[in-house]
């Protein structure tokens, strides 16, 4: 891993619009090793494309997002080998197993001996006995695990995650958050994007909030959320 | 609403010169029914002749400009570009309609035949095909950003096929009058007929451009109204 | 090997994979490309047309129905669980992606196709003889034009609600001239006719695989890149 010192995201004016629709006005953001930066906000606030922007998956209106210090748009492959996105979908072939998926993944990012890496991986998740299995006989936290080990697969530096606590039970909630923490403690950054503050406050050194395309708050978590929260929905007019 | 207003006068634009354009149509008629002589051999059925090649034209016209538009497009990225795609395309469609009705009507007593597989009036069912599908996707999507690149995309494709269909058919034989305005050589046709022909072509990319702007202003009044919604 | 080319291999071999796992595609492409052959076979006159003269439209029709019904499935498999981000995640550049795709297809049509081949000369009581390197050149050559632009093509009808039909209105007018040349140069082989007869619809397919091929690897970024 190449030493560097900035931050690990930079976005600049980031703006996506289709003609006179903007879903995301001049967003200005940075994030620093060992930060999680949670983006709050009601669905259809601009966090999906937030994410999408950040992980090169869509080309902003205008602005720029840069990836350890280097624009996205221009070093793309630098990028997204640094990129890992923790989807609400799997990003999992169910026609694959379990093996099969991450394997792919790896050669996919070029990495040295895929299918050891991919076993290796899998059994840090605790999934090593169904590596043979498809997705699609998971159950939902244990298939949280798999998509999780395929976006760490290629030890990224960034991970960006999508409302990745929705519909899991609340022993395997815990379990990612620990996850997480771990992660964390070893100079990952993170975006988690949420509509649900309370999942991820405790996890969250800075709080953002999106309220209709707009970056209405942005700063340092501190205090509790109950003490948040009240601000919290006056920001996104609830 | 400023904005609503640049809407409102560009459709008021196209709606003034589409006006012209069916003033100018119907001076088209008059020129072809009392100032060109009657053709010797085909009689009455050749003044079809002057509505069939100049909606050729602007089909052709059409079809063009929705591939270079969308070549820009792709790279540009700006909206305005597919919004007059779009609007070239439906008008496109109208004009391949006129075309392809105008030529069996005139090739029935002339060949004989309703329908010949000539290859241009083959070339030209595959364009109105094409536009079809082209409008048929555009409605199928949801997501402005992605109907933008997704028919780009075809529109360029579409661009490049057209040579090809035009090859392969041709090569299949073909027996279309042959051009006789666009030889090297002095034009063969009276002049009377060569200038009621031309005038029929301005009169129909005016129309063209009418019907466009006409369009083009009520995809974006549409849009506004869409924005004003999500503004609500 | 160049990474591009290793990257394309690499999806071109997942696809294979994933669709010899379930094998639904391409087993009821191959069972519909045969039933498609009997239907023929019966509908024509039998005192006015004789088999062989309807031999080369047949079977040219039957491959693009078939190839029709596997291209269909190109994208559906990246659909489910969100996988095609998964692939545009990836350091992976956009023409290496779709040429990944293109050579999964391909494999899929061309197996497609060789299947029918027998079958259509069992049914339809054809001679291929010294025809056969011919017909098979004139196979790829025809084949490969229309894959690509069916394989862009498919990545956009998934997006749509009604992609199995939204598939063939667009490309039916693409697979014209790769048909018409295709046709002609078959019945040409099987009438055993020289090599000179044919050489100009060879070039038309030939240029026409140049050119959308290229165009197809260059565009499909901006049909998978928001």
């Amino acid at each position: 891993m190449p030493s560097y010192e900035g931050a690990l995201v930079e976005a600049h004016g980031l703006r996506r619009s289709f003609g006179r629709v903007r879903v995301l006005h001049d967003v200005n953001l940075t994030l620093a090793a060992g930060e999680a930066l949670a983006v709050a906000g009601p669905n259809g606030a601009g966090k999906s494309t937030l994410l999408r922007l950040l992980a090169g998956l869509m080309r902003p209106t205008a602005g720029e997002v840069r990836i350890l210090g280097r624009p996205l748009r221009q070093d793309a492959a630098g990028g997204r080998r640094v990129i890992g996105l923790l989807s609400h979908q799997s990003l999992l072939y169910d026609d694959l197993t379990l093996l099969e998926n991450l394997t792919f993944a790896a050669r996919l990012y070029g990495l040295l001996r895929p299918r050891e890496t991919a076993l290796a991986a899998l059994e840090h998740a605790g999934l090593g006995p169904r590596a043979g299995e498809s997705p699609r006989r998971l159950s939902r936290g244990l298939l949280q695990r798999a998509a999780i080990a395929r976006a760490l697969l290629h030890g990224p530096r960034i991970l960006l995650l999508d409302e990745p606590f929705t519909a899991l039970d609340a022993a395997a909630a815990e379990r990612l958050r620990e996850e997480l923490r771990r992660l964390l403690a070893r100079g990952l950054g993170m975006v988690i994007v949420t509509h649900h503050l309370a999942e991820v406050w405790d996890l969250a050194t800075w709080v953002s909030v999106l309220a209709e395309g707009r970056w209405v708050c942005d700063e340092p978590r501190a205090g509790a959320l109950s003490s948040f929260l009240p601000r919290y929905h006056g920001l996104i007019g609830a | 609403m400023t904005a609503g207003a640049a809407a409102r006068s560009i459709v008021r634009r196209g709606m003034f010169l589409t006006a012209a354009a069916l003033l100018g149509l119907a001076a088209v008629y008059l020129l072809a029914l009392q100032y060109t002589p009657v053709e010797a051999r085909q009689g009455l059925a050749q003044k079809i002749f002057y509505l069939h090649v100049p909606s050729a034209w602007s089909a052709l016209l059409a079809f063009s400009l929705v591939g270079i538009v969308s070549g820009l497009y792709l790279w540009l990225h700006d909206p305005r570009l597919d919004r007059f795609a779009a609007s070239s395309a439906e008008v496109g469609v109208a004009f391949s309609a006129v075309m392809l009705t105008t030529g069996p009507i005139w090739a029935k007593p002339i060949w004989g035949t309703w329908w010949t597989w000539d290859a241009r009036l083959t070339l030209t069912l595959f364009l109105f095909f094409l536009f079809v599908g082209y409008l048929a996707l555009r409605a199928a999507l949801q997501d402005p950003a992605e109907r933008a690149r997704f028919s780009a995309v075809v529109g360029i494709l579409g661009l490049l096929l057209v040579p090809f269909i035009h090859l392969s058919v041709y090569l299949f034989r073909t027996l279309h009058p042959q051009p006789i305005v666009l030889k090297p050589s002095a034009p063969s046709l009276p002049p009377e007929m060569l200038r009621t022909l031309l005038v029929s072509t301005l009169v129909f990319t005016l129309l063209y451009v009418g019907l466009v702007t006409m369009r083009y202003g009520l995809a974006l009044a549409e849009e506004e109204r869409e924005e004003a919604g999500d503004a609500a | 090997m160049p990474e591009s080319v290793r990257l394309a291999l690499v999806v071109a071999a997942k696809d294979i994979r994933a669709e010899l796992r379930s094998r639904t595609a391409l087993l009821s492409a191959v069972v519909f490309a045969a039933l498609v052959l009997v239907v023929f076979n019966f509908a024509r006159d039998p005192t006015a047309l004789s088999a062989t003269d309807l031999a080369p439209s047949v079977l040219w029709v039957t491959f693009a129905l078939a190839a029709m019904l596997a291209l269909n499935r190109a994208f559906t498999v990246e659909r489910e669980n969100g996988a095609l981000d998964g692939l545009l995640l990836a350091p992976i550049p956009r023409e290496a992606l779709f040429a990944g795709k293109l050579l999964a297809n391909l494999a899929f049509v061309g197996t497609v196709e060789a299947v029918t081949l027998p079958l259509f000369v069992l049914f339809f009581n054809v001679d291929l003889g010294a025809a056969l390197p011919g017909i098979v050149a004139v196979t790829v050559l025809a084949t490969v034009g229309f894959v690509a632009v069916g394989t862009i093509f498919s990545a956009m009808a998934v997006r749509t609600r009604f992609a199995e039909l939204m598939l063939p209105v667009l490309l039916l007018p693409f697979m014209v001239p790769p048909l018409i040349g295709a046709v002609q140069a078959t019945s040409r082989l099987l009438a055993g006719r020289p090599l000179s007869e044919m050489l100009g619809w060879l070039r038309l397919l030939a240029l026409y695989d140049l050119v959308f091929v290229t165009l197809c690897t260059l565009a499909f970024s901006a049909v998978v890149d928001e």
